[in-house]
């Protein structure tokens, strides 16, 4: 459906979906129960002719049931979440040959440098785009964001990661995409007047379709959607836009 | 609060026996608290959080005079505890004396420190930052003791605290320089020490925010 | 500081009022007055916000087309109507700053702080009148220095109303400079306001309560009201002194938040965040106490379980000091303090948890009338449940990974804001404009107000927790330049045109507060039949409120009790046996 989470394809989305999951279905619950129980309150005790409220001031066992059960049910949830926040975000857990990439954002475009086949940043074979990456399907990858002026947001829904790219910081996130495809990467944090304009692809590749790519790219690069094109708003989405790509 | 009405009004219900315009005063003061505690907080985060290497306060800072300097606002935090004595004890000639004293104090504190605040711009000390081909700059920075960016946010932290505590001190002469005009005219006879002991808490509290940053940013 | 601290004239009473008119409607130390003039001040802002609101969902479900009316605005704004990027994120940075700033905050607490306190305790008015008096004052040039930012070159802030740094403090990066400087101002101003407000309201609940007003029988309102100020007392300084500092490296040439010049973006956020956080409470509290007072009075029954009641103000208002890195998850701060800053955000629900079952008790088993103001209570109620479950969603911390910064924290803010405040809110106007003004407000186009607002206040902002699942990040001009997004697009306009209701269902409200202001029928002393001490003074009340101090007997919410003729109990009425002694 296209009104909920693009479909997950990251190693760790499952587990990130995992807890939205359950906190739903808690908070559904609790919902329903609430707001039913308001209802019914509203319903069965209205005014009417001759009836009196009770002269009650309150219920300390009623209080200890509600406040110890509210207590458990979010100190589990910290506890579940925990783990997956610990594997995702701690530098500890990040995995070992992890292939880095580095992200450098601005105002208002990302500018990505992968390795080549040595699978080493900052040598003569690294591979650089503008709002491109491209990543070989079940690989882990260590993304190195720095930024070159404001704060930007590294954002891919389909790997359900989000990391704040902060200049003057060298942030590293972690992903190993399950999929391949083509995904969206935005950039989730007021950045300026193009910070709508932020859009970049992510491409994930099979091993042998990486391969090729990879190749290609020492070769003198296959066609792939170039920098200059991705810098210049355009209208789409499917909507005539108008005015929109003319505005500044 | 009880009303100066008939003896058979019942009194109100006192919170924490602490008459009104002191407890204004204590909770006005919390909220001032904070205020510094942002201030100091962020250097002591900036500073010691820094990568980079920091100037040392005394190779830019005159630690003597301020030193003296801090010896008269604490002198003036005792004369102001003289008057609040000689206030409760309807002491008129001494509350004037002390009041008086405490002005003084206080005024002079202002006036070191603007003169201070003279001399460390005029050696290239800035709030931006150091000025280029400044004394400062030529003993500090073009000799690599420190850094450019680490002495611009010295300067940038130094200027903000203490120029924010002299403001307070300022505004604390201006109400004291009042407080002392009433005193002249009898307006804290036969024991009515509320108004001084008020400003007196006020005092106290700038004197001690001094010696906190003095501290902080001086000597350490 | 020493002529200001007595109430004016020791022994104030209720009594023959002399003042010209000027000292009595214009320059007034009387909180009765200084709390209607916020009322104005906040109302006039409410209109202010929910019309650049209006602006910034029509870019929003009809992007790139110009904008009804839109050809009065210059073309730095929307050049033929429609809105440019820079002045979208200007709209975005204002409407928040207007409502919270100017429109919630003097309306929970300039408003209700100011006339309930003195009232409800039994007092003639504040500790410190004149600084009351210049408590609202101040606001005048704050919400002037607000409003100039869209009058200058380079527009007014548009870094957002959280002002991150280096965006905000950088000309080079947004092209505002004077607007963000104006903005800085206007916010300390504002500071300066609430401080003098805040040290009134502690201390005149702590030093001026009427004899038999002891702590455990202050009206909950009161209670919400003084913990507010408390929180307000320790949290705006910190954003003062961020401001500040903020301000500092726009004209002075500092470096606090700047990495070129060895700052830290990230102290601007722990700092802003530290105030941040307790601010949102600051904005739910006084809400919270109002619906108390008003539930209690609709159920005709006491507040179920008042001492857990007040206990869970303070556990709310404790446990915001210490949650502020929850709005940091991702920003690159230490990710261990992201789980430290999750266990405090997540605990904080069991206080609030505790009070939504206390206001289901009030209501058990009473005779609820389902007056105005009751109405907009059980909205507060039912909304403010479904703003704090959202709540729990973020404080996870992966799955506040994927939300942060989208259109379901968006939601969020407006479920607590919108569906707890401001609906409080108008619970509280319509309860208290009788005692006020003297006159009834029209019920029935009160109701048709509350039915309208809230069909059309849900149509506008539940879709936007679909939009954030979706991945619909905040504060983006034109959504249609992801193509991920636009299957939401549809989902986007029909939140605009519910917008467009929802603004035009305050219609009725408008009417009504301003025709019963003047033709409004003649209000009683008690209309509502509650027990608190406001209510056993005329409509409005005189100068000096008390014309003796009164005594108080009993808590606020004796309603119902056994053996009695009516079904309330006021406050200041002898107990039974000293009664019949008479």
């Amino acid at each position: 459906m296209h009104w909920w989470f693009p479909a997950n394809a990251s190693s760790y989305g499952g587990d990130v979906d995992r807890i939205f999951y359950v906190i739903l279905y808690i908070t559904g619950a609790v919902f329903l129960l609430v707001e039913g129980g308001l209802l019914v309150f509203l319903v069965r005790y209205r005014r009417r002719e001759g009836r009196t409220a009770a002269y009650v001031h309150g219920n300390n066992k009623a209080e200890i049931v509600w406040t110890t059960i509210p207590a458990v049910i979010v100190i589990s949830l910290a506890l579940l979440s925990q783990k997956v926040w610990s594997a995702v975000k701690d530098p500890a857990h990040f995995p070992k040959d992890a292939i880095p990439i580095g992200v450098h954002v601005k105002q208002f475009e990302w500018q990505i440098t992968m390795p080549g086949p040595d699978g080493k940043l900052d040598t003569d074979d690294d591979i650089f785009r503008k709002n491109e990456m491209h990543l070989q399907v079940g690989r882990d990858y260590a993304v190195r964001l720095t930024s070159q002026d404001v704060i930007h947001s590294f954002f891919i829904p389909a790997f359900r990661l989000k990391q704040d790219a902060v200049p003057g910081m060298t942030i590293t996130a972690w992903f190993r995409p399950t999929r391949t495809g083509e995904f969206d990467l935005a950039c989730s944090q007021l950045c300026g007047t193009g910070h709508y304009r932020m859009e970049a692809k992510v491409y994930v590749h099979s091993a042998e379709d990486f391969a090729r790519w990879q190749a290609a790219q020492a070769a003198g690069g296959v066609a792939t959607p170039s920098a200059a094109a991705a810098d210049t708003p355009r209208a789409t989405g499917g909507m005539a836009m108008g005015h929109s790509g003319a505005m500044r | 609060m009880a009303h100066a009405a008939p003896l058979s009004a019942p009194r109100a219900e006192q919170g924490l026996g602490v008459y009104t315009q002191k407890l204004g005063m204590w909770v006005f003061l919390a909220s001032e608290v904070m205020f510094f505690t942002a201030l100091i907080g962020s250097y002591i985060i900036l500073r010691w959080g820094s990568a980079e290497s920091w100037p040392v306060p005394h190779e830019i800072l005159a630690i003597p005079i301020t030193a003296l300097n801090t010896f008269i606002l604490i002198c003036s935090s005792v004369s102001m505890v003289k008057a609040y004595a000689a206030a409760t004890q309807d002491d008129q000639k001494g509350l004037r004396r002390w009041l008086l004293l405490t002005v003084i104090g206080g005024a002079t504190f202002v006036g070191v420190q603007a003169f201070e605040y003279h001399h460390l711009i005029s050696e290239g000390l800035l709030p931006s930052g150091i000025r280029e081909g400044s004394a400062l700059a030529a003993r500090l920075v073009d000799t690599g003791k420190v850094s450019a960016t680490a002495a611009g946010l010295f300067g940038s932290a130094f200027f903000t605290m203490t120029g924010f505590h002299g403001f307070h001190v300022t505004c604390g002469v201006i109400c004291m320089t009042f407080v002392t005009i009433k005193a002249f005219r009898g307006g804290y006879r036969g024991g009515r020490y509320h108004g001084i002991e008020t400003i007196g808490l006020y005092w106290h509290f700038v004197d001690l925010v001094w010696i906190i940053l003095f501290t902080i940013v001086y000597l350490i | 500081m020493t002529a200001a601290a007595m109430p004016q004239g020791a022994g104030l009473h209720a009594g023959h009022d002399d003042r010209p008119w000027i000292r009595r409607y214009v320059f007034s130390t009387d909180h009765k007055t200084i709390g209607i003039q916020f009322l104005f001040l906040s109302l006039f802002f409410l209109l202010a916000g929910g019309l650049l609101a209006m602006v910034i969902r029509w870019q929003l479900g009809f992007p790139g087309t110009p904008v009804p009316g839109g050809s009065i605005l210059p073309d730095a704004m929307a050049p033929g109507g429609v809105i440019r990027p820079s002045f979208y994120n200007a709209l975005v940075t204002m409407h928040g700053t207007f409502m919270i700033f100017f429109a919630v905050m003097p309306l929970l607490t300039g408003v209700f702080a100011n006339y309930l306190i003195p009232l409800k305790i039994g007092a003639p008015d504040m500790a410190f009148p004149r600084l009351n008096m210049w408590s609202f004052w101040l606001m005048i040039p704050a919400g002037t220095l607000a409003l100039a930012g869209f009058f200058v070159e380079g527009g007014t802030a548009a870094a957002g109303w959280t002002a991150y740094a280096p965006l905000s403090n950088s000309p080079l990066y947004t092209g505002v400079s004077a607007g963000q400087v104006l903005w800085c101002l206007a916010i300390v101003i504002f500071g300066a306001s609430s401080l003098l407000g805040s040290v009134n309201y502690v201390t005149t609940v702590i030093n001026l309560r009427a004899p038999g007003m002891t702590w455990m029988r202050l009206p909950l309102s009161v209670w919400a009201l003084f913990i507010t100020a408390i929180l307000a007392l320790l949290a705006v300084p910190i954003l003062a002194g961020a401001i500040i500092m903020l301000l500092f490296d726009q004209v002075l040439g500092t470096h606090f938040y700047l990495p070129t010049g060895g700052g830290q973006p990230l102290l601007w956020q722990h700092l802003f965040w530290f105030f941040g956080h307790p601010e949102v409470y600051i904005l739910i509290l006084p809400a919270m106490g109002l619906v108390s007072d008003v539930i209690a009075n609709g159920s005709r029954k006491p507040v179920f379980g008042y001492p857990t009641m007040v206990a869970a103000i303070g556990g709310i208002a404790f446990l915001g000091f210490i949650v502020w890195g929850h709005h940091m998850f991702v920003s690159g701060m230490n990710p261990r303090l992201g789980t430290t800053f999750m266990a405090s955000t997540m605990l904080i629900a069991v206080p609030t948890s505790i009070k939504v079952f206390n206001w289901l008790g009030t209501m058990w088993r009473g005779n609820i009338h389902f007056h105005v103001p009751m109405l907009n209570a059980i909205g507060f109620l039912s909304m403010f449940v479904i703003g704090g479950l959202s709540g729990i969603f973020m404080a996870a911390t992966p799955v506040d990974m994927y939300i942060h910064d989208s259109y379901f924290i968006v939601a969020h803010i407006h479920y607590v804001l919108f569906g707890g405040s401001l609906f409080a809110a108008f619970a509280g106007i319509y309860y208290w404009f009788p005692k006020m003004f003297g006159r009834r407000m029209d019920e029935r186009l009160g109701r048709i107000h509350f039915a309208l607002t809230f069909v059309f206040y849900n149509l506008t902002f539940f879709p936007m927790h679909l939009l954030g699942l979706g991945g619909h990040m905040r504060r983006i001009y034109d959504p249609t330049q992801y193509p991920f997004l636009a299957p939401l697009q549809p989902i986007n306009r029909f939140i605009s045109v519910s917008a467009f209701l929802l603004l035009t269902s305050q219609l009725p409200f408008a009417f009504n507060f301003f025709r019963s202001l003047f033709r409004g029928e003649r209000a009683e002393i008690n209309p509502w039949r509650d027990n608190s001490l406001e209510w056993t003074l005329p409509s409005p009340p005189p100068h000096g409120n008390f014309a003796a101090t009164p005594t108080v007997y009993r808590g606020p919410y004796e309603y119902s009790v056994p053996g009695e003729v009516e079904d309330f109990l006021p406050q200041d009425r002898p107990a039974r046996a000293a009664a019949e002694a008479h």
